[in-house]
């Protein structure tokens, strides 16, 4: 039997645009700023697009939130080398945060937002500041707590508003700056994320990963790394639900639902560990998916978790990743 | 005296729910967190026997429900995490996805409400000491210590149980004298569910059948475990023990609210001052930095 394998080649157009000389060619910069650019001014269009089906550009900001979350969850996870479970624990304290400065201390949207996003970062940092030396499964299973803790501790001092949630927050202003809020801030993170990784700072916290002894070697402490890295995945939970709680103008213990950690963490599994894009791109799908099969209740976690099941399973690499394989290589079988 | 009996008695089942859950860590280093998930499954099909086939056997009923979550437990292993063994967070992220799938598949199948309950073995309580204590808990405690006896006699005096224990402490070496580390993976993913599934026969009559269970078992197991050590028995034994005086002592003391925060605050707690828990045989320096 005639033995064949699969050999996978760069295009040449990818060749072509690797160096400074993409930029003689409009065709080269089309290759390399193509995707980019669809994807940015296809989330800035959306609104508009979507004035023909009103009930849907709700969608759109919850989209928006998931992919914050789940970029969040993909840098911890794949760039920290802390598996966050409980990613709801951020978007919970954010929204109570937020619900606690709007109603309680009468803080204007615009400024409890930001104020919440910014508090409920340092409070997230310095409650999760003792389960960081953990690592793995340890690490996992304490995030998972957290948000469980937070709720029950909720119910049972029957405090900020207690099962009933804090209610009577202010909404945004329009509709458009609701959305173009969470738009933009998703963007901003999606880009600033991906140079970020590549900083300076980002190598080392990529480097508390693949070796923390190594590290640690060299210096620099290892839980302040992680700290800082918390404190960033923080911030865009506390931000995700700060404007959740605004947008329901509601703020209460499904904040800290399951959904918040488990979506997300979906999304980065279909859409590709450790390519940030990947996380958003897979929160565009996941979303819009939940929202389809909204009729079937509880069913809809079922399908998620199939699909992250299979996903893990066969397809670990996700979305991004083969897409990109196939963007940038061709395919062919060749004798051995 | 009555803190005393029913803080034995909430341990032993502390201890019960725990077991599954250690017995698998312990050996295919798999935190199996679709533990809680599998306990629900059990007394689910050991309802949907007894009420939709009438005049059914209640013991038939019970050895079918627990070997159909043994065969689950075993073809979760088998085609599934057997593919992305070794990768923590795969596994975790993995278990976890089908405890929620099957839990919320059970709960949008129809699983709500408390219509759903289990008999009780023999019915009515007798009073010790002056405090009434009805029988069901009785045989649990009972039960309990016997099912440690058979499982310590199990992992000690049976080709099996030691073949599962050897893979446990070394597997490389175990694998060199002929054991195969996936067929004893198999078989101890197989009777941690099938524990699972008999704590769920016995606990389940206490209560109703409902989805909540599963989530709160599965976090009564992972805290029972990580304080006593994630996959030390003498450790689980012991952490139920802590974990169910205080649970008794908040109940007597503060009010039921205040249950599920002394085990959260527990693990928290254990976490960080010694993660490797009481009894823990993992090396401190693998578990943090």
């Amino acid at each position: 039997m005639e033995m064949m394998r699969k050999e996978r080649i760069d295009r040449g157009v990818r060749v072509r645009a690797s160096g400074l000389y993409a930029i003689s060619s409009w065709r080269e910069m089309l290759y390399l700023m193509g995707p980019p650019l669809a994807l940015i001014i296809g989330v800035i269009l959306l609104p508009f697009v979507l004035e023909l089906a009103p009930y849907w550009k709700r969608v759109i900001n919850i989209m928006c939130v998931y992919a914050l979350l789940a970029l969040a969850f993909d840098f911890l996870a794949n760039y920290v080398g802390l598996v966050c479970l409980g990613g709801a624990f951020f978007v919970g304290v954010g929204g109570y945060l937020s619900a606690v400065f709007n109603v309680y201390l009468h803080f204007p949207v615009y400024l409890a937002i930001p104020s919440a996003t910014i508090c409920g970062a340092f409070l997230c940092t310095f409650l999760l500041m003792p389960c960081l030396p953990l690592r793995g499964v340890y690490f996992a299973i304490v995030t998972l707590m957290y948000p469980l803790l937070a709720t029950r501790a909720i119910e049972a001092l029957n405090i900020l508003g207690g099962t009933n949630g804090i209610t009577g927050l202010d909404s945004l202003p329009n509709e458009y700056i609701e959305h173009y809020a969470i738009i933009l801030v998703t963007l901003f993170f999606l880009y600033a994320m991906r140079r970020f990784v590549n900083q300076d700072v980002g190598l080392v916290i990529r480097g508390v990963k693949d070796n923390d002894q190594a590290v640690r070697a060299s210096g620099i402490s290892v839980t302040k790394m992680k700290a800082f890295a918390v404190f960033i995945a923080a911030f865009m939970g506390c931000f995700g639900g700060a404007y959740i709680s605004h947008m329901y103008m509601w703020s209460g213990l499904s904040m800290f639902a399951l959904d918040f950690s488990i979506i997300p963490m979906a999304s980065v599994v279909i859409g590709g560990g450790g390519t940030l894009l990947g996380a958003v791109i897979g929160s565009f799908i996941l979303v819009p998916l939940s929202e389809v099969l909204r009729n079937f209740g509880t069913f809809r976690i079922v399908i998620y978790c199939a699909l992250l099941t299979g996903f893990i399973v066969f397809k670990s690499e996700g979305i991004m990743v083969y897409a990109m394989r196939k963007y940038h290589q061709f395919e062919r079988w060749v004798k051995v | 005296m009555e803190i005393l009996i029913y803080g034995i008695i909430n341990s032993v089942i502390l201890a019960f729910m725990a077991l599954g859950f250690t017995l698998v860590y312990s050996i295919a280093r798999v935190p199996n967190f679709a533990h809680g998930a599998l306990y629900i499954t059990t007394g689910y099909i050991a309802w949907v026997l007894l009420h939709k086939l009438t005049g059914f056997p209640y013991l038939l009923a019970i050895v079918i429900a627990i070997s159909v979550t043994a065969v689950i437990g075993a073809l979760i292993y088998r085609f599934i995490l057997i593919r992305i063994r070794g990768m923590e967070i795969s596994e975790i992220i993995a278990t976890y996805a089908i405890g929620l799938a099957i839990l919320e598949g059970l709960r949008w199948g129809g699983l709500r409400g408390g219509t759903f309950t289990l008999p009780h073995f023999i019915a009515g309580n007798v009073q010790i000491f002056g405090v009434s204590v009805d029988y069901q808990r009785l045989i649990i405690v009972g039960i309990g210590i016997v099912t440690f006896a058979a499982l310590y006699l199990f992992t000690h005096f049976n080709k099996v149980g030691l073949a599962l224990r050897g893979i446990a402490q070394d597997e490389r070496a175990a694998m060199m004298l002929g054991i195969d580390s996936d067929m004893t993976a198999i078989v101890s993913l197989a009777i941690g569910s099938g524990l699972a599934g008999f704590a769920a026969i016995l606990l389940l009559p206490l209560g109703n059948i409902i989805v909540e269970v599963g989530y709160n078992v599965l976090i009564f197991a992972i805290a029972v475990c990580v304080i006593g050590g994630l996959g030390s028995w003498g450790g689980t034994i012991l952490a139920s023990f802590i974990i169910g005086f205080a649970q008794i002592l908040t109940e007597a003391f503060l009010s039921t609210h205040y249950q599920m925060v002394v085990a959260l605050l527990a693990i928290i707690v254990t976490l960080l001052i010694k993660p490797s828990g009481i009894f823990g045989k993992q090396k401190e320096l693998e578990e943090r930095v």
